[in-house]
């Protein structure tokens, strides 16, 4: 018998092309330079500049003294090593920032889901919450840079604590602009994890008496566990690529005390000379992320699925 | 099927992890800026004007349509549209385009961005070949020792008796080991201390710069004079570090020698005294360029004075000090904010500050022009002359300096004093041979951002030690630390 369907998915394969091969020309083939690199005892010398009358010779600028092994993996995880330094600072700065987000976006999501409390004009609220995330990131870190800077408008207002040479409040201005970015995005993803909950579940809680902190703890969060994962993890995988924000605040030494210096600071502080050393760092980065990106897809992938459809098979 | 979706789905997360991870590898900048607003001098300027024979001659030897110039600033863009090009209606070289390239300074920025495009030199010309380019004295070293820059003398034709009456020192800083110059300078740049004549009345009684430079004359006496302002409520300096040129160019050696990083006992002088005055209140806790440091140099900023070289007047100094600026129509007289209220005077030690040199570049097919941009806006004294009266630069031509202070010379914004003076005998004794490197820029910045930790109280000495070597490894991975 012959089959009658058409096949719609070539289609799909075929406008998914382009994608892939400008990935494969800019993202990917770079990628596996950066690992080449990352085992090479490779370094651009910045003392002289690349010989013009002799085009033959070659670059003068690059000492590269070959393959290196580990050598680079080792120097970078040393106890004083790019890494340790840097990665404990990228880990600080992004919980400063996404543990107030996190809260800060349940809690409105839940107040915009609310059936008993009926927001109204939540398209106005839900605008103004996703506009700093429509600012660019670098924008925001001026504002705040102009404010929160000796004899900035607030640090006069404040009377002078110059908040951006303390360490903790340097991290906090960090923290708070990654917040102010952040939550309107978050609040939006949990508001949708959270619609697709069965409102029935909401009403039989009501008639068994249930308070709202009870709802709150026994319904929405257990069921929107998979998108809170989500959230997280792609939470990380951003923190970890942090840059620009805690740069124009604290400059190429993340100053105060170097707590500015994240992960990604290190790799641009380092890119044009330092090239094998921060080629490895850039792998310790890709190798963090991509863990936590298999990690998201597996909650997303068992938990969602079963949690929601498959018990209520079985009922 | 779904086995395929779940392959495509985690393929494509790794892709979106991935391309996150290159984007920030090799973006190319492309923050190149096309003639920018300029002051035009209202035509009257003609010194400038090319001759009919000269624009034949050069017509003759160019062929490039194309004139690019590399500079991190308008400085220079503004010299030559006030005084090589004062009418931008008229074509200039029968219509070769200038093409200004501007990346700013800061992290090595311009370096890397200047690096690349002489990477790309086709040494055999062409228009998108990098034609004029400027360097800074943080890192001219790294140009001179390269084959990048033409010989002034023997390729762009300027000769010996052009430059006579150049600064040997402006020579000296620009020639290789084997006697060749690679560029030329059109400023001399000597370090004075300015300072504020209002407080100076205040506090020391007399605005005077015999009196005042005895209040300053040395170190010891710069201290006591601080704290008698810092009584007053009044800060000696603005930040950290403004005394930094005062130490770190009477070094004994180079930042860099034999590819390590040396630090000189003057840079550590200079640490000690700055964590001296930040305890004590003598500064404001600024740095360099910030807003503090610039807020301190309006007439009732609270700072006493800055130290500043010769293009700081023009540069800096002026434009932070008037209440009015000249873009909003503010008028250069008394009255407009600080405008003929700050005097100079020698400091407590004699030290220099930057300096910018043109060099032409290797491979340019439009030698002739740069030869007639040399000559005119290095080497020509009615032209020097003229900036060095108008903008208030000190100018690198003994001659035209002469000229001036015989004639009179006063500067309406130091209150009519004639700083030349004070500034051509500064400018004889300065001695830059030994104490350059191809680093300094990096070794410079990095070291100050570093120390500002241990100035505000946040890190120890060594800490802070401890962060410029891991930064300095990362920034030059070709250099070694202790």
């Amino acid at each position: 018998m012959k089959k009658k369907t058409i096949s719609y998915a070539k289609w799909g394969y075929i406008f998914l092309i382009p994608f892939f091969v400008v990935y494969f020309i800019f993202s990917f083939l770079p990628l596996i330079q950066t690992f080449g690199y990352s085992f090479l005892d490779y370094v651009v010398g910045q003392g002289t500049v690349k010989s013009i009358r002799d085009p033959g010779a070659g670059d003068s600028t690059i000492i590269n003294n070959g393959f290196c092994g580990f050598a680079n993996y080792s120097a970078v995880l040393k106890s004083d090593g790019l890494f340790s330094l840097s990665f404990k600072n990228t880990v600080i700065l992004w919980l400063v920032g996404f543990v107030p987000q996190i809260i800060v976006s349940l809690l409105l999501a839940s107040w915009f889901t609310d059936i008993r409390l009926k927001l109204k004009a939540q398209g106005f609220f839900k605008t103004v919450i996703y506009l700093p995330n429509v600012i660019m990131a670098s924008a925001l870190s001026l504002l705040f840079y102009s404010l929160f800077t000796q004899d900035g408008a607030l640090d006069t207002l404040f009377g002078n604590p110059v908040l951006l040479t303390k360490i903790w409040g340097a991290r906090g201005v960090v923290g708070f602009i990654n917040f102010l970015m952040w939550y309107g995005n978050t609040t939006i993803l949990l508001m949708a994890a959270m619609m697709g909950i069965d409102t029935s579940l909401y009403e039989a809680a009501q008639i068994d008496g249930a308070n709202p902190s009870q709802v709150f703890w026994q319904i929405t969060m257990p069921l929107i566990k998979p998108i809170l994962a989500y959230v997280l993890v792609t939470s990380m995988i951003g923190g970890l690529q942090m840059y620009d924000v805690p740069y124009l605040i604290g400059g190429t030494s993340g100053n105060p005390s170097g707590v500015l210096q994240t992960l990604v600071s290190q790799i641009q502080l380092g890119k044009n000379s330092s090239v094998g050393r921060v080629s490895a760092l850039s792998v310790m980065v890709f190798i963090v992320s991509a863990i936590l990106g298999f990690i998201t897809l597996k909650v997303m992938d068992d938990q969602s699925i079963r949690t929601r459809y498959g018990k209520k098979k079985k009922k | 099927m779904a086995q395929l979706k779940r392959f495509l789905a985690g393929t494509m997360a790794l892709c979106v992890a991935g391309s996150l991870m290159t984007a920030c590898g090799g973006s190319e900048d492309k923050d190149s800026s096309n003639g920018g607003a300029a002051k035009s001098a209202d035509g009257k300027n003609s010194i400038a004007d090319v001759s009919a024979a000269d624009t034949e001659k050069l017509k003759e030897e160019n062929t490039g349509k194309k004139y690019n110039i590399y500079c991190w600033n308008t400085e220079f863009q503004s010299r030559f549209e006030t005084y090589y090009w004062p009418n931008k209606d008229e074509a200039l070289w029968d219509g070769v385009e200038v093409n200004w390239v501007i990346n700013p300074n800061d992290d090595n920025n311009y370096q890397i961005k200047l690096d690349e495009a002489l990477g790309k030199q086709n040494k055999d010309g062409g228009d998108d070949n990098v034609d004029l380019f400027l360097v800074e004295a943080d890192y001219c070293q790294k140009y001179v020792t390269s084959d990048a820059c033409l010989d002034v003398i023997g390729e762009v034709g300027v000769t010996k008796d052009d430059l006579k009456n150049q600064y040997a020192y402006t020579q000296e800083a620009m020639t290789d080991g084997n006697g060749t110059l690679k560029g030329v300078s059109w400023q001399a740049t000597p370090g004075l201390f300015m300072y504020n004549a209002e407080y100076a009345k205040q506090v020391l009684g007399t605005d005077d710069p015999a009196e005042v430079q005895k209040a300053v004359a040395d170190w010891d006496k710069f201290a006591e004079t601080a704290q008698k302002m810092a009584d007053a409520g009044i800060a000696m300096v603005a930040g950290f570090d403004d005394t930094y040129r005062c130490f770190s160019n009477n070094v004994a050696g180079p930042w860099v020698q034999d590819g390590k990083v040396v630090i000189d006992p003057q840079i550590d002088e200079w640490v000690k005294q700055t964590k001296d005055y930040t305890d004590k209140g003598y500064n404001k806790k600024a740095s360099l360029w910030d807003e503090t440091w610039t807020a301190g140099q309006k007439i009732d900023g609270g700072v006493f004075g800055y130290f500043y070289s010769t293009w700081g007047i023009p540069f800096c100094l002026l434009p932070n000090t008037l209440d009015k600026s000249t873009d909003e129509g503010g008028e250069l007289k008394e009255g407009n904010g600080g405008y003929g209220k700050w005097r100079a005077c020698e400091g407590p030690q004699a030290y220099f500050w930057g300096g910018t040199w043109i060099c032409g570049a290797y491979g340019s097919d439009n030698i002739a022009i740069t030869r007639d941009i040399m000559l005119k806006l290095t080497c020509d004294t009615d032209i020097m002359a003229k900036i060095t009266e108008t903008e208030q630069d000190y100018t690198n031509n003994k001659e035209a300096i002469k000229k001036l202070i015989d004639g009179g010379y006063t500067n309406p914004f130091l209150g009519g004093q004639d700083h030349l003076s004070l500034l051509s005998s500064a400018a004889e004794n300065i001695n830059m041979s030994g104490k350059l490197s191809a680093y300094d820029q990096g070794c410079n910045e990095t070291f100050q951002g570093a120390m500002k930790d241990y100035f505000n109280g946040n890190s120890s000495y060594d800490e802070a030690l401890a962060k410029f070597k891991t930064d300095i490894k990362t920034k030059y991975g070709d250099l070694t630390v202790d």
